[in-house]
């Protein structure tokens, strides 16, 4: 069970008050394509992947990055059961999108430092250990039902 | 050996333009060592690093956040043959200092986080590509002398 200190609450849900689960939800997937292109094999449905500049144009992209920061949104939501709540995504990545776990940690990077050149002084190195240890809390959460 | 493509080249030296050795070396070093707590076991002799404020104010955290900036500002100097450049760096390391080289690409995460909240909505997907690529051939070349 994750213990959150209240700083750490307060950090998270600070910043997540002001993101744009849009456009910060893209710019994440777009990193994650861009900075890890072996990623790009989960998503052959998107079309074209090819380059930076295609990345950045493709609507798919744009329209699944804000579906996942929608769902990191609602793990702020229930932070003292993020596990609870990931369970039936974890058993969808696992058992149906076959996602080998370690690219969710490789996501929580890209978001942090979309968050990073965001928010720029406002990205504290107490807000940057928050959110660390919230995307560390998801990925074991995504991973917990893989068998 | 790497190879590094115009552009990388170009997004690397640009974004190392605008660094300043002390003041980010403060900083990456500061967030190292407090997102990822056992990296304080290395610095015994830097003094007091028992909380955030302690290492925000710790001198010797300051000069060697320059000095690790710096070793690397050099390796861009030698950007065909960083592994050649820091094989001395990495026997002393592993022989002398005995760190992971892990934690490597913790600082590494540190500093590209410094960059993208220095850089902003400049540290574009691409130039976060670069400069992470930089940052895991400096970790291999920190590395590849340990035995």
């Amino acid at each position: 069970m994750v213990l959150w200190k209240p700083t750490e609450r307060q950090a998270v849900t600070s910043i997540w008050a002001k993101i744009d689960a849009e456009g910060h939800g893209q710019d994440t997937l777009e990193r994650l394509l861009i900075v890890y292109p072996w990623t790009r094999r989960y998503f052959d449905t998107f079309g074209d992947m090819s380059s930076s500049e295609a990345i950045h144009q493709n609507p798919k992209v744009r329209a699944h990055g804000k579906k996942v920061l929608s769902a990191i949104g609602e793990c702020i939501n229930r932070m003292d059961d993020i596990k609870g709540y990931l369970a039936p995504l974890s058993i969808l990545h696992s058992d149906t999108l076959h996602v080998d776990p370690e690219n969710f940690h490789l996501l929580g990077n890209c978001l942090i430092i979309a968050i990073a050149a965001s928010f720029g002084e406002a990205f504290t190195p107490d807000v940057e250990a928050a959110f660390h240890k919230l995307m560390a809390v998801i990925s074991a959460g995504l991973s917990r039902q893989y068998h | 050996m790497v190879n590094w493509k115009t552009n990388e080249r170009q997004a690397v030296t640009s974004v190392w333009a605008s660094i300043d050795a002390a003041g980010h070396g403060q900083e990456t070093l500061e967030r190292l060592l407090h997102v990822y707590p056992w990296t304080r076991r290395y610095f015994g002799k830097f003094g007091d690093l028992s909380t955030f404020n302690a290492i925000r104010q710790n001198p010797h955290v300051r000069t060697h956040g320059a000095k690790v900036l710096g070793a690397i500002a050099e390796c861009l100097n030698h950007m065909d043959n960083i592994r050649g450049h820091l094989a001395q760096l990495s026997i002393l390391h592993s022989d002398t200092l005995h760190v992971d080289p892990a934690n490597f690409n913790l600082l590494g995460k540190c500093l590209l986080i410094v960059l993208a909240k220095s850089v902003g909505a400049g540290f574009t997907p691409d130039v976060h590509a670069a400069c992470h690529k930089l940052m895991v051939e400096i970790a291999d070349g920190l590395s590849r002398q340990y035995h």
